[in-house]
């Protein structure tokens, strides 16, 4: 560390200077938020300081909460930009509820985000941008900084903007340049604090801007700026160590949900040997999926960016009767459009991947925020009846597995198959134990080559099913002997010619629906340490980590409780009702008004009891915890 | 005019497409399904002519795919003895788009009607079109919609008077031709269901030609619009009222070919003249291959909803690089610029090891 320093240019600042011993305390978890105007780059400082944070070893989670608007008015409240780190010892689940570190570069990121920091939690302001002007812009009467407000906090008043400026003068950058590298003064300022490596952060600002190399060198010295900063000022007394997370073996990297979900498509081609078509269209929070998987062609990716979203997805579909893995990705307002087609699919029965990566709603609703309000209409939100089956990962790690499970099945099953995934998980990152590929499932198909007609006609049946999977042959064009027309028309049992058959209507509403509860999916599993819970909680996709770390913390307080986390949906494990009945209490937490709860009531009789927020936030597991000990108590009582 | 040059040699619409060596004839095309369409429909006389002349193509039966969306047309698919899929509302051209793309070796058609074609799935028509996806796309254009029994459709003429519209349609009516040249089609032609000859000549020209294909076929529809195209069949009118196009050859009809079209030298546009005033040295001689679509362009509008002037045949045919030739290209680029290593993906480029106790 000390020859890095050696470097850099003496700084015009009038600082205490020389080496100096700060107490050193090691901590098991820290959660920093840095929070800034949408243009002062607290995205990519979060992502920085996550990847060094990850090199380190240490278990992570993330929650970046950034504005719909690409640069909304600046120094406003709409326009801040947060990045939340929780970085531990352990492993955790959650990117933590409140920050133990508050880093706002701006009065709105102060104000939109100091109701967070818990009492004597640290916070680093940056006091160049508390002017009289930007101050009034967000309401404040008179400075926070200067009148007893911010008493209760460990208040770290540093001039990020003007010490940067300083420090970079002899660079001959410009003012408005320079300021613009503050943020990595706030990055090494933090990296000093938590005892970090800095090369790896200089070797991503040299490729950042191998373009401009003037500028890479500047963003370092910036950098280092604040870590020099940090080492030589008298103001923080302290640094803290966390040592690295004790993980299962292997090999690990950082990964957020939309690079996993891709990851698990490409591999999902790869296991099943097909090439793989992307119909889709732009669409916040899916839309880094795309934009992932066009990269990578060399894995016979074809990436189609439609016209709209019912384009997208109605070229998958045409894809997947070609003989490809056919996909799309969108999110709530694009299922919309798209559900004709996924009743077409249903309809003639043909694989499709469909990934929902959840936002806030209805119609536009919260572009940015999350949520988990798309089950029911995942479920049911076709005419006719049209049963889908449904996944939805748990983490943004689990995102790949989730591809991989989803594929499966609708190769298998020869039906669309809906997973939902949402902007928390999405955008969030946490470290990914990184599979072997030798270890990745065979998704291999048999595609249909010779007629099939149980009459000794010699045709070729597309309707005649498997007896296992119900699943009807997959014949391909090209294929000789097997031509054959398929459409939204109900079918013929066996035949698959035209059919309004009161009788063979019937008949097929059904079958398609014994197809999808017949699906072989893993049994429900259930933590439940002590074996001694009559409360359960039950949830789905990504509140995993909440509701999870809620049950370690009521644990830790000496009470029992269970957690069954759902990742197949539709349909449920077997298991599921003889599970659900074993509990005196079923909790059911959702990011919506109540879906699980009402499907999960509906089909198991359950008196199932709903807890709810749609806060375009993941849920706290300090108010899960809460909701979970009256629940234990009120039973006790 | 290609924005993209791969140094490609040009293809042909069926390069790729497997050939069949034995002989094969429109029976060949036929399925035992009972066709479902009203006596004297039009659609008849468009599916026997496709039946006949597909195996003049010579491909292999199971490489070609009829694809369609909805109405009475989009039954079509049932009838060919192909692969094939009866789609949704106005979706045929996206889904057709994905599967040309992911199989070169498919010769793809899609059946489409005014309605399904022009409202409810424009959008797909023109983005299909100037995407320049190898699709063969059969627009039947009976200007009512039939299969939800008698409401105007987005070409019938204005003032229709329909069960939707008691009073008469008030919305000015596309006309096919000129929206597929605004998106720049490569390939725009028309022609009547009763024209067996012509219909085939500028089926067979689609088919050769490698990139979307727009052929409008004007259809009868003898229950909902019956007649709408009677003044183009009677002898003596159609003579009159149809401008048959022949590439290389001056523009002139008539029962005489007393009739041609010539440039109006005031407005630059094209307009129909009597060759014996304006002489035959100053006709425009046909060109498909113009790669400035404002001529094909001036020559859709020569007639109006009035079926006047009915120009037919090959109105546009140029070449430009096909959406799915790039598509697949960029993909084989990609794989020998880097072979597939799914290891080294997955692991990307900053890993740390946790190692065992």
């Amino acid at each position: 560390m000390a020859e890095e320093k050696g470097t850099v240019e003496p700084m015009s600042i009038d600082v205490g200077r020389g080496t100096r011993t700060t107490d050193v305390r090691k901590v098991d978890r820290v959660v920093i938020r840095f929070a800034g105007d949408s243009g002062d780059g607290m995205q990519l400082t979060g992502d920085r300081f996550t990847s060094e944070a990850a090199a380190f070893g240490n278990d992570l989670a993330t929650l970046p909460n950034f504005p719909a608007e690409i640069r909304a008015p600046q120094g406003t409240l709409p326009g801040v930009s947060s990045f939340q780190l929780h970085f531990a010892d352990y492993d955790i689940l959650t990117p933590g509820d409140r920050p133990d570190v508050l880093v706002a570069m701006n009065p709105a990121a102060l104000k939109a985000n100091i109701a967070d920091l818990p009492a004597g939690g640290m916070l680093i302001v940056n006091t160049d941008e508390f002017t009289k002007r930007n101050l009034t812009k967000v309401g404040y009467a008179s400075n926070p900084l200067e009148d007893e407000s911010l008493s209760q906090y460990q208040v770290h008043q540093v001039a990020m903007a003007s010490i940067t400026r300083a420090a970079l003068e002899p660079t001959g950058l410009s003012k408005k340049d320079a300021e613009r590298a503050k943020n990595m003064f706030a990055l090494g300022l933090l990296s000093w604090m938590y005892h970090r490596e800095t090369e790896g952060t200089e070797r991503f600002l040299r490729e950042k801007f191998a373009k401009n190399e003037a500028i890479a060198e500047a963003n370092i010295l910036a950098f280092h700026t604040g870590w020099n900063y940090g080492e030589t000022t008298e103001s923080f007394a302290v640094t803290y160590e966390v040592a690295p997370a004790k993980l299962a073996t292997g090999t690990y990297r950082q990964i957020t949900g939309n690079t996993a979900l891709a990851y698990g498509i490409v591999a999902a081609g790869q296991c099943a040997k097909l090439p793989v078509f992307l119909g889709t269209y732009p669409i916040t929070p899916a839309s880094d999926v795309l934009h992932e998987l066009a990269k990578h062609k060399n894995f016979g990716v074809t990436t189609f960016q439609a016209e709209d979203e019912i384009a997208g997805i109605g070229a998958a579909l045409g894809a997947s009767f070609g003989g490809a893995l056919g996909v799309t990705s969108t999110s709530g307002p694009g299922i919309a459009l798209k559900s004709e087609t996924i009743g077409l699919a249903v309809m003639t029965e043909m694989p499709l991947v469909v990934l929902d990566i959840q936002r806030g709603g209805p119609s536009t609703g919260l572009p940015t925020k999350t949520e988990q309000a798309d089950l029911l209409q995942a479920m049911f939100g076709r005419n006719g009846e049209a049963p889908v089956p449904i996944i939805a990962p748990r983490s943004p790690a689990d995102c790949f597995q989730a591809a991989l499970e989803a594929t499966r099945i609708a190769l298998t099953y020869r039906t669309p198959v809906l997973l939902l995934s949402d902007g928390y998980i999405a955008n969030g990152s946490e470290p990914w134990l990184i599979p072997n590929v030798e270890d990745l499932p065979d998704l291999s198909v048999q595609f249909a080559t010779e007629p099939n007609a149980t009459d000794g006609s010699g045709e070729f049946w597309p309707y005649l099913r498997d007896p296992e999977t119900l699943a009807r042959p997959w014949a391909v064009p090209g294929t000789p002997g097997l031509e054959h027309r398929i459409g939204g028309l109900e079918k013929a049992d066996k035949t698959g010619n035209i059919s309004y058959d009161p009788d063979n209507h019937d008949k097929m509403v059904r079958i398609r629906q014994a197809k999808i509860d017949g699906i072989t999916v893993p049994d429900a599993e259930i933590d439940d340490p002590s074996g001694a819970a009559r409360v359960l909680v039950l949830g789905w996709g990504s509140s995993y980590g909440p509701i999870g770390a809620a049950c370690r913390r009521v644990r830790r307080l000496g009470m029992d409780v269970a957690h069954v986390h759902l990742r197949n949906l539709n349909p449920f494990p077997r298991n599921l009702g003889e599970v659900l009945k074993r509990y005196d209490k079923v909790v059911i937490p959702e990011m919506n008004l109540g879906q699980l709860a009402m499907l999960i009531r509906a089909k198991y009789l359950v008196d199932a009891v709903s807890y709810t927020k749609v806060a375009g936030l993941p849920f706290k597991a300090e108010e899960l915890q809460d909701v979970l000990i009256d629940f234990v108590k009120g039973l006790d009582a | 005019m290609t924005a993209i040059d791969l140094g490609l040699p040009q293809l042909g619409g069926l390069a790729g497409v497997p050939t069949f060596d034995g002989k094969q004839t429109a029976k060949d095309y036929k399925t035992d399904q009972e066709v479902r369409w009203c006596p004297g429909c039009g659609d008849y006389a468009v599916l026997a002519a496709v039946q006949s002349f597909l195996p003049d193509l010579g491909l292999k039966r199971e490489n070609i795919v009829f694809v369609s969306g909805i109405g009475c047309s989009s039954r079509f698919p049932y009838y060919m003895n192909t692969y094939g899929m009866h789609s949704i509302h106005g979706r045929a051209p996206a889904i057709a788009t994905g599967l040309a793309t992911s199989r070169e070796d498919l010769s793809v058609w899609v059946v489409t009607g005014d309605g399904d074609a022009l409202s409810i799935g424009g959008n797909h028509l023109i983005h299909a079109l100037r995407r320049n996806v190898n699709l063969k796309i059969l627009l039947f254009n009976n200007r009512i919609y039939g299969l939800t029994k008698g409401q105007y459709s987005p070409t019938s003429e204005e003032g229709k008077v329909t069960k939707s519209t008691p009073m008469g349609s008030l919305d000015h009516p596309f006309n096919p031709v000129s929206l597929a040249l605004g998106a720049e089609a490569s390939f725009v032609g028309r022609a009547l269901d009763s024209d067996r000859k012509q219909l085939t000549e500028v089926l067979r020209a689609a088919a050769e030609h490698r990139g979307s294909a727009l052929v409008e076929i004007y259809q009868n529809c003898p229950i909902f619009n019956d007649g709408a195209f009677d003044v183009l069949k009677e002898p003596g009118e159609r003579e009159e009222r149809i401008v048959p196009l022949r590439h290389g050859e001056p523009i002139r009809f008539g029962a005489d070919g007393q009739h041609g079209v010539a440039r109006d030298p005031k407005t630059g546009t094209l307009k129909v003249v009597e060759v014996a005033e304006v002489g035959e040295d100053n006709l425009v001689v046909h060109d498909a291959t113009i790669e400035d679509p404002s001529y094909a362009f001036a020559l859709s509008r020569l007639g109006n909803h009035n079926l006047d002037h009915t120009v037919t045949g090959v109105f546009r045919n140029v070449q430009r690089a096909t959406y799915d030739d790039l598509a697949r290209h960029q993909v084989e680029q990609a794989k020998a610029a880097k072979p597939a290593n799914l290891g080294a993906l997955l692991r990307g480029k900053d890993t740390w090891s946790v190692a065992a106790d």
